[in-house]
């Protein structure tokens, strides 16, 4: 049973009437009720670097500035990702190896295998084919009565798109949406919606399913197939990771969540601010060469994955504060893209805006995201499709969103469409 | 102060003189040049900067650190010349410097 039905949001601190050392934007409520804008702009104010300690977490850092995140992203021998990335710290025994919380040497090694999947010479060869799918789903939508944009489009276009980086067999791919969701409901993102047991259950299931698809893509010798079991399978440095349970399915985690929460929600995400902003969206309609870079304004501005945490390898200063060996800190990232000191009216979202892939939602250094072109692809085709199909894309009702200090999730975005006349 | 040949992959040349002490991707991003995404903003931390040296200037151009080896992972088309241009600070040693873009940074 949900906490939230019973749960009433104004129950949730006002961060401005809450003594500023006891301020703790980690609740995973205060961002499925889009309470945490308040709590990050008065500490990027008043205590950009802040301590927090509560029982669930307990001792972090928050930075809240672009300039400080970019410190913190870029000094990966002083504030390590191991052994997660999200704020809180995994049962002992079920800690998932996977690159994105490992250091170098083996985070490099792991990363630059599957890497070429999302690389620009692959999407060029996926780009028609994307293209098509991204055409089947908006031509087969209701037009003219309400639905859920979130389960229809956003989770339809990136859960196929994943299917084929993967090569998963197509007609099992909602199983990728349903494993990634199981992945990111968790206490260690703020979220209680389901007991650790039940969660390990499933994505044991999904290590099954994917164990079947491994054994069938051994031995294609140093050609391999571009999809990530096939690549991983195949390479010297990790044919053995199979024999390495928690391993391997840390790295389909790591996959699965970073091809399906990230994009979908900016794809929902897109929707939801055009409809708040009705003349960025006449200024798309007038002119859609801007869809390029409204993608960039558009993952700003959602910042799918609000943090990324690390953990102080030793004694270090940051922003004036003293961090201590072995305290976590979080990045976080949807902050930092609201820093007005680092980014131009970064509190209105402006389709046109200069420099608009100046932002952190990948973060930087050697963890940013290894499928960003993937992600920007898929967005700036859809949107192109979508505005050579219909006029309005109208949400007609409020969003629900995901409890989660990690995930900037949607739940339910009902839209009604409108064609072009 | 140095005068540097920015050549686009379509072979498009860009002229432009640059002031000692930006970087190259600077001299780039400042004179309107296309071709150089410098998402970061200069933090060798994207990769979006890459661009090729002239052979007869590597010896000037100065050695990669590990950061930028790193960071050059996530370019395309790396060559022994690929440099991340954030890394490269302009001096007047470089005057006449050629480099040369690639099709894309993202």
């Amino acid at each position: 049973m949900s906490v939230a039905e019973t749960f009433d949001p104004s129950e949730l601190p006002d961060p401005y009437a809450t003594p500023i050392e006891e301020l703790d934007p980690s609740d995973g409520r205060l961002f499925e009720h889009q309470k945490h804008w308040a709590y990050f702009e008065r500490l990027r104010k008043e205590d950009p670097v802040h301590l927090s300690e509560n029982e669930e977490f307990g001792r972090f850092w928050n930075v809240t500035k672009f300039k400080d995140i970019l410190a913190v992203d870029t000094n990966h021998q002083v504030f390590s990702s191991e052994p997660s990335i999200v704020i809180g710290d995994p049962p002992e025994d079920f800690t998932l190896p996977m690159f994105i919380a490992m250091d170098p040497p083996k985070h490099d090694v792991q990363r630059k295998i599957v890497a070429p999947t999302a690389a620009p010479a692959n999407l060029i060869v996926l780009e028609p084919m994307i293209r098509e799918r991204v055409c089947n789903i908006l031509d087969s939508l209701p037009i003219g009565e309400k639905f859920n944009w979130v389960d229809k489009v956003s989770i339809e276009l990136t859960t196929q798109m994943l299917a084929t980086l993967f090569d998963f067999p197509f007609e099992d791919r909602r199983l990728l949406t349903h494993w990634s969701d199981v992945a990111t409901t968790t206490d260690q993102v703020g979220n209680n919606y389901m007991e650790e047991e039940e969660r390990k259950r499933i994505l044991w299931e999904c290590y099954d399913y994917f164990v079947k698809l491994w054994e069938q893509r051994t031995d294609q010798g140093d050609k391999p197939k571009m999809d990530f079991v096939s690549l991983l399978a195949n390479n010297p440095e990790t044919k053995e990771m199979v024999k390495n349970p928690l391993e391997y399915l840390g790295n389909l985690i790591l996959l699965i969540v970073g091809g399906n929460d990230t994009t979908r929600n900016s794809i929902s995400g897109g929707v939801l601010a055009l409809n708040q902003h009705p003349k960025e969206y006449d200024k798309l309609r007038a002119d859609p060469s801007v869809i390029p870079n409204m993608v960039s304004e558009i993952i700003r501005w959602q910042t799918p994955l609000a943090h990324m945490r690390r953990v102080a390898t030793q004694d270090t200063e940051l922003g004036g504060k003293q961090i201590k060996k072995g305290d976590k800190v979080v990045m976080w990232y949807i902050s930092g893209n609201r820093d007005e000191t680092e980014i131009d009216r970064a509190n209105d979202f402006l389709i046109d805006r200069e420099k608009a892939r100046h932002h952190i939602a990948f973060g930087f250094g050697i963890h940013r995201c290894m499928g960003n072109r993937v992600a920007e692809m898929q967005l700036k085709i859809l949107w192109e499709e979508i505005m050579k199909r219909f006029d309005f894309v109208e949400v007609v009702g409020e969003p629900e969103r995901l409890q989660s200090n990690f995930v900037m999730g949607f739940v339910d975005l009902p839209v009604v469409l409108h064609p072009k006349k | 102060m140095a005068r540097i040949t920015y050549i686009e992959h379509t072979g498009k040349e860009h002229v432009v003189e640059v002031q000692s002490g930006l970087s190259i991707m600077e001299g780039a991003v400042k004179n309107m040049v296309p071709g150089i995404d410098a998402d970061c903003g200069g933090a060798c931390a994207c990769a979006t900067c890459h661009l090729y040296v002239d052979e007869a200037f590597l010896n000037k151009t100065g050695e990669k650190d590990a950061m930028e080896e790193s960071m050059l992972d996530f370019a395309e088309d790396v060559k022994p010349e690929s440099r991340l241009s954030c890394q490269i600070e302009v001096t007047d040693e470089l005057d006449g410097l050629i480099v040369r873009l690639p099709v894309s940074q993202h």
